[in-house]
């Protein structure tokens, strides 16, 4: 099999290439926090990469992302500087947020990245205020807000729905499905199988995608987005995902099955990425690329660490500071 | 100088907010409640088409959507219509609205309003009768204004609209009856600059937006008494004016605090604290707070007014500090 052609190969290894530096970024936040330089409540999205970087990778810079809870691989697929994301989640005043929101509450506005939330459906609406500002300014930008299935219960992700179908906004609703609800299966919070019949009842055109396979993502994420650029309204997508750590660091996940485990192998989506990349010749046999593209990346988030830790604490004058804008 | 409805100071102020600044979008169609005055919005909604929205009666839905506009670059103004649907928006206003520009490190700013009539209006018993500024006033990252007249809507919706912070417009539809001058020309009131509605000696009186002419009521009836009443206007609760209160305790060395919040940690609770804290020395009888008392407020109207800070419980408050 022959190979697509160089610039489609270059786009298809940054694909991949984005998804390692979240993966290194996320594995490295890890070990820190088990080393006890992060501290704090901490949601690892690891294993979920291939939805957060399928669809951020047709977005405009100008567009808007809001994040879940789960938001470090939204933020970095919408461009964050990782040494600044890394030293807003070890406290530093470097950091975006100086120090002041953390993981949840992660906000990188240069990059169109508008921000995370610590509550479940808690960005949702705030969405559709991007999305309808958006709309008013008439330059075609979309906003895309990621969640979780653990949010499709929850009011404002209705009133949401509703709204955005009314108004007709450039909104591309993102469900991360990855099964779990903090700790719960899906299915003992809902008897509804699939979150896009939500989506139907609300008549937004919505789609079931593998999750985990970033160019399945990527392919709905730009039906979606001409759509909303268009002037047609919203889309809703929900991504099929697997979450192989718990819902925090820490969390043992004993609620899991172990065949879970040994399932999750087959779905991580930068392997699965790399067997397909292999497949089409873009990666040779033996994925040497890949494997100097997982290097460069993990050495970069290294330097990235160092730094952040290296950072200095935020000075005790900046507490007052920021309650009110001026 | 042209004296003004209330109500009409209020349509004014959003229609010069409108023409001035494209950034400006109106969201939910009440404002002015269920009263009769509501029809002065229809020549407003009917000008600017384009930026007034007619959201479901879904509010912690569209009223997150006006922060996040706001967050994107516009400058919404929401009716939350009766105080006390604000609840089903608290999750976005307390904690989206509130606290993202400090939580972002200065990086977002929420620069809109949320309007919504407070307090007992007669007759809407516990549900439609809530005073929920001390609630948010124990929000920090949210301005709060009060106004209590024509004049002062103006002034001050003029400033919250230039705001880059998400500001609480607390009203309250009995005034939207009351007349006062207002000046024709634009102004802008700044925020946290209380206002002297009464000069006296006797007794200050602090207040906002109703309780002010309710205060001012019964400044007139304290009068006859031959007792001289100050009443202090806060108009805006965050930020506060802090000196205006002390320096007219200072004056007087009497304060009654009156506030139609629940008594328990109310507006009123705080203002006596800070006085408690800060002037102890120029006070000259106890504080007394005149406030809605601790329970749910109830339907029948002989229970309402026994709940209520009415006229006749500020003048007996006074009287009995006014030694």
């Amino acid at each position: 099999m022959t190979s697509i052609g160089a610039a489609e190969d270059r786009a298809l290894l940054d694909l991949l290439e984005r998804m390692w530096l979240i993966r290194a970024f996320e594995e490295k936040v890890s070990d820190l926090y088990a080393r006890g330089h992060i501290s704090g409540l901490l949601h690892l999205g690891i294993g979920q990469e291939g939805s957060a970087v399928g669809a951020c990778s047709i977005l405009r810079d100008d567009d808007y992302v809001l994040g879940s809870h789960r938001a470090h691989a939204h933020a970095l697929a919408k461009g964050a500087d990782p040494e600044r994301l890394m030293a807003e989640l070890a406290g530093r005043s470097t950091g975006y947020c100086a120090g002041k929101g953390g993981s949840m509450h992660l906000v990188a506005l240069e990059c169109g990245f508008v921000t995370a939330t610590g509550v479940v459906a808690g960005s949702i609406p705030l969405g559709l205020g991007t999305a309808l500002a958006g709309q008013q300014a008439g330059m075609g930008q979309v906003t895309v807000v990621f969640f979780g299935d653990g949010a499709g219960q929850a009011g404002p992700f209705h009133e949401s729905l509703n709204l955005a179908s009314l108004w007709k906004l450039p909104l591309v609703f993102l469900c991360e499905n990855n099964g779990y609800a903090e700790f719960t299966p899906l299915s003992a919070h809902t008897n509804i199988e699939r979150l896009t019949h939500y989506a139907d009842t609300y008549q937004i055109p919505s789609t079931t995608v593998e999750g985990n396979d970033v160019l399945a993502v990527q392919a709905a994420t730009e039906q979606a987005v001409e759509l909303a650029r268009s002037g047609g309204g919203p889309s809703f997508i929900e991504a099929l995902t697997h979450r192989p750590r718990g819902h925090y660091e820490g969390d043992q996940a004993k609620y899991r099955e172990l065949s879970e485990r040994e399932e999750w192998k087959e779905k991580d989506p930068i392997a699965r990425f790399e067997m397909y990349l292999e497949q089409q010749n873009v990666l040779s046999e033996d994925a040497s690329e890949a494997r100097t593209i997982e290097a460069d990346v993990r050495q970069r988030i290294e330097a990235v660490a160092e730094a952040a830790l290296d950072a200095p604490w935020p000075a005790p004058e900046s507490l007052t500071s920021q309650v009110l804008a001026s | 100088m042209p004296k003004r409805l209330y109500a009409e100071a209020l349509v004014g102020a959003l229609r010069r907010a409108l023409e001035t600044d494209d950034r400006v979008h109106l969201m939910g169609q009440y404002f002015l409640g269920l009263t009769e005055h509501r029809e002065l919005m229809v020549e407003l909604r009917e000008d600017y088409v384009e930026r007034v929205y007619y959201p479901p009666i879904a509010e912690v839905g569209y009223v997150g959507a006006a922060i996040g506009a706001a967050m994107a670059g516009l400058r919404p103004i929401v009716d939350i219509a009766t105080a006390s649907f604000i609840f089903q928006a608290f999750p976005q206003v307390v904690n989206e609205a509130a606290n993202v520009h400090y939580m972002s490190g200065g990086q977002t700013s929420v620069p809109m309003v949320f309007h919504f009539n407070q307090g007992i209006r007669g007759g809407g018993a516990a549900q439609h009768s809530h005073s929920p500024q001390a609630m948010l006033w124990n929000t920090p990252g949210l301005e709060i204004m009060a106004p209590s007249t024509p004049a002062d809507v103006k002034g001050l919706v003029a400033t919250a609209v230039q705001s880059n912070n998400p500001t609480a417009w607390v009203d309250h539809v009995r005034l939207f009856d009351t007349i006062g001058e207002v000046p024709d020309p634009d102004y802008a009131i700044p925020f946290g600059v209380a206002d002297i509605k009464r000069s006296g000696t006797d007794v200050t009186i602090v207040a906002s937006s109703f309780m002010v002419v309710r205060s001012l009521a019964a400044a007139e009836t304290l009068a006859k008494q031959g007792i001289d009443v100050e009443v202090v206007d806060l108009r805006t609760l965050t930020p506060l004016d802090e000196d205006a209160v002390f320096t007219s305790v200072a004056k007087t060395g009497r304060l009654v605090v009156v506030d139609e919040c629940h008594r328990r940690c109310g507006v009123a609770a705080e203002i006596a604290a800070l006085v408690a804290e800060n002037a102890l020395g120029d006070l000259t009888a106890p504080i007394k707070r005149v406030t809605a008392l601790d329970v749910p407020i109830p339907f029948s109207p002989p229970l309402e007014e026994f709940v209520e800070p009415t006229e006749a419980k500020i003048v007996e408050a006074v009287s009995e500090i006014a030694g």
